[in-house]
């Protein structure tokens, strides 16, 4: 069996069955039973165990790297986009600088591309002590096999012991490549990342099952130790002119470069002046707006604020707004320092999608709305009401 | 043109709910349903075949009772439906659930396009379908939003962006992940329900695949969950009260403090 419970540890104090995320445990005749139809030996009850009740057998990894040893160093994959560097690459090189410092190691960015003389100098000003750059014309804008070949050749010449990549349509499909390729541990969308002081490793924390559970993923046996973090989790390193780091001009062979897919045209349809997913202010409405005219007050207060528009499913799906404005499970996932949610009633799949927010304001007519559970500060009241006098008296207040 | 579509069964979330005493999730009587992305996938593949013949095959991994995902994909129009069950797979990460997925596909052997959903509501990492692609040795295009045209050998879509999309073409075989705004999936007909009911179901486990044992399940997963934990529940927010132009005014005064 590879998990039991050990009948004489246990004492039947039901731990273990708050946390199992599958449902998987009962108690009968005041001892834990694991139903292992159910069980999917997450290993969640193995620490929540305070008697040690649970043996988890944890396999040896069969396939262990030699060499773990002479992995060094954090890597920061340095996502560029027409030739620069994305806002997410500096806020991985802070947490890289935390990182390496608790190892004792350096921080290196890797980037790939074409022409990027002065963004190899920033990166070094925000904090890689090395730069590795690739060069070339095919790699001017992302591909999946070029970037994940010259990426995979990188770390196995120079082995750094964890890896840091964006959480960005980029990150995520060239990382996903790049893990299964080298066999390496990944973890997404990371919101903590932390050293573990005796074994040395990463440990990447990540909300689960819709942020209702956080787990804590490791993976001490294979390197490099991958995660990827998402825009606007972490706060930007900032610019030091003062820093001096060493740059690495990779030179490789062009096969490396073949694609079987092709890119033919990149194409920019930003209807707004702010993007969702960088906006640090967002305005968004939901079906206690009434009608779709009414939107206008969501767009008048986000103009006021300099912030974007966002719109709950159920106000996408009645055709009041684009999809692109949809926040939530199935539209976008933000993170600005201040979202108003106005006519939002609050369901999951849309606190999912916003409730990393730094500051919650939500306006909503019935006092028992999930929304409220999640706002900094709330407002029982109809946003037809309010919105016009907020959007009024913001003005005065901006203007003072 | 032969469709393979992956599907994952997952918790309906609406109904996961926190028992506010612990503040643990309360999964008794969580309806178990298709992965929301894996509907837009399996609609795709669906409307391919329809255009231009061939059969869609629906091929998931999970427990015994993610048979009714794979039924439910039947209902929508699917032609085949393997089940990847074992306790031999449990405890999967991204890494040994793409192999295992991989294994089956290369077993399935004929093949032109996967279909994924860009990823699943319950992990959301995006990272089975580019991890089947690699495994497979094939390229893979993600979060498509349209797929223009298919020609010959080669397949030309769209490739949703955080700023736009990209246009991409690619030969055959491929894999694509799938974006929302790909289509509509459509209810199942009668006669789809009355079809899948009865359908026969394969079943494969380990045995059934060319696959090296060190690569499955735990022992194959190069991640380990350490630590599960709910996290601190935001703290109790303060309620404005008053009048409209009270409130307008305490709410614009916060907002330029916070701004």
């Amino acid at each position: 069996m590879p998990i039991q419970v050990i009948v004489e540890k246990c004492t039947g104090c039901t731990m273990c069955v708050k946390v199992c995320p599958f449902d998987a445990i009962r108690i009968m005749d005041k001892k834990a039973v694991i139903n292992l139809d159910k069980c999917n030996l997450c290993g969640a009850c193995e620490p929540a165990c305070k008697f040690k009740a649970i043996f988890l057998e944890k396999p040896e990894a069969s396939i262990r790297k030699q060499d773990i040893g002479q992995y060094r160093g954090v890597w920061v994959f340095a996502e560029q986009k027409r030739g620069k560097v994305q806002p997410v690459v500096y806020e991985l090189l802070g947490k890289a600088r935390e990182l390496a410092a608790s190892l004792g190691t350096e921080v290196s960015a890797v980037l790939l591309g074409e022409r990027l003389e002065e963004e190899v100098q920033e990166l070094i000003w925000r904090g890689a002590d090395k730069v590795y750059v690739a060069e070339r014309l095919e790699l001017a804008n992302y591909q999946d096999e070029p970037y994940t070949n010259v990426i995979v050749e990188l770390i196995n010449k120079y082995k750094p012991e964890i890896f840091l990549c964006p959480a960005s349509s980029v990150g995520r499909s060239l990382i996903s490549r790049v893990a299964i390729k080298i066999k390496a541990g990944l973890t997404a969308d990371c919101t903590e990342l932390a050293i573990d002081k005796d074994k040395k490793i990463l440990l990447s924390t990540r909300p689960a099952f819709g942020g209702n559970i956080m787990a804590t993923i490791v993976s001490p046996d294979y390197r490099p130790q991958m995660a990827t973090v998402r825009h606007k989790v972490f706060p930007e390193s900032l610019t030091d002119m003062k820093r001096k780091g060493k740059i690495i001009r990779e030179s490789f062979d062009g096969r490396l470069l073949n694609s079987r897919t092709r890119l033919l045209d990149i194409v920019d349809e930003i209807e707004q002046t702010v993007n969702l997913s960088e906006a640090d202010i967002i305005v968004a409405g939901g079906r206690g707006l009434r009608a779709p005219e009414n939107f206008r007050l969501i767009e008048g207060l986000a103009r006021s604020l300099g912030g974007a528009v966002g719109a709950s499913r159920a106000a996408v799906d009645s055709g009041w707004m684009a999809y692109s404005h949809q926040v939530g499970q199935t539209g976008k996932t933000v993170c600005p320092k201040i979202y108003i949610a106005c006519g939002i009633s609050g369901q999951i799949q849309h606190l999912v999608g916003m409730q990393s927010s730094k500051v919650i304001i939500a306006i909503n007519s019935d006092p028992y709305a999930p929304i409220f559970k999640v706002a900094n500060y709330g407002i029982v009241g109809d946003c037809l009401e309010i919105l016009p006098v907020l959007t009024k008296n913001l003005r005065e207040v901006l203007r003072k | 043109m032969n469709i393979i579509v992956c599907i994952k069964q997952v918790p309906e979330t609406t109904e996961v709910r926190i028992n506010p005493e612990t503040n643990t999730l309360m999964r008794e009587g969580v309806k178990s349903i298709i992965n929301p992305f894996d509907m837009y996938a399996i609609e795709e593949g669906v409307r391919i075949k329809e255009k231009s013949g061939g059969k869609v095959t629906v091929l998931t991994m999970g427990p015994p009772q993610a048979e009714t995902a794979l039924r439910e994909a039947l209902s929508l129009g699917a032609d085949e439906a393997i089940l990847l069950s074992d306790r031999a797979f449990a405890g999967s990460d991204t890494w040994a659930t793409s192999y295992t997925l991989a294994c089956a596909i290369r077993k399935i052997k004929d093949y032109d396009l996967i279909v994924c959903g860009k990823q699943a509501s319950d992990g959301d990492t995006a990272q089975v379908g580019p991890g089947i692609a690699t495994h497979l040795d094939i390229p893979q295009v993600t979060y498509v939003k349209k797929i223009e045209e298919i020609k010959d050998k080669t397949v030309r879509v769209e490739r949703m962006t955080e700023e736009g999309y990209e246009i991409i073409e690619s030969g055959l075989p491929v894999l694509f992940t799938v974006v929302k705004e790909i289509n509509s999936p459509r209810m199942p007909a009668l006669r789809g329900l009355m079809r899948a009911k009865s359908a026969k179901i394969i079943h494969w486990t380990h045995k059934d695949l060319e696959a090296n044992a060190e690569n499955l399940g735990l022992g194959g997963s190069p991640t380990q969950v350490v630590k599960i934990f709910t996290p601190l529940p935001r703290p109790s927010g303060e309620m404005l009260e008053g009048d409209v132009e009270v409130i307008a005014r305490k709410l614009a005064d916060i907002l330029n403090k916070e701004i």
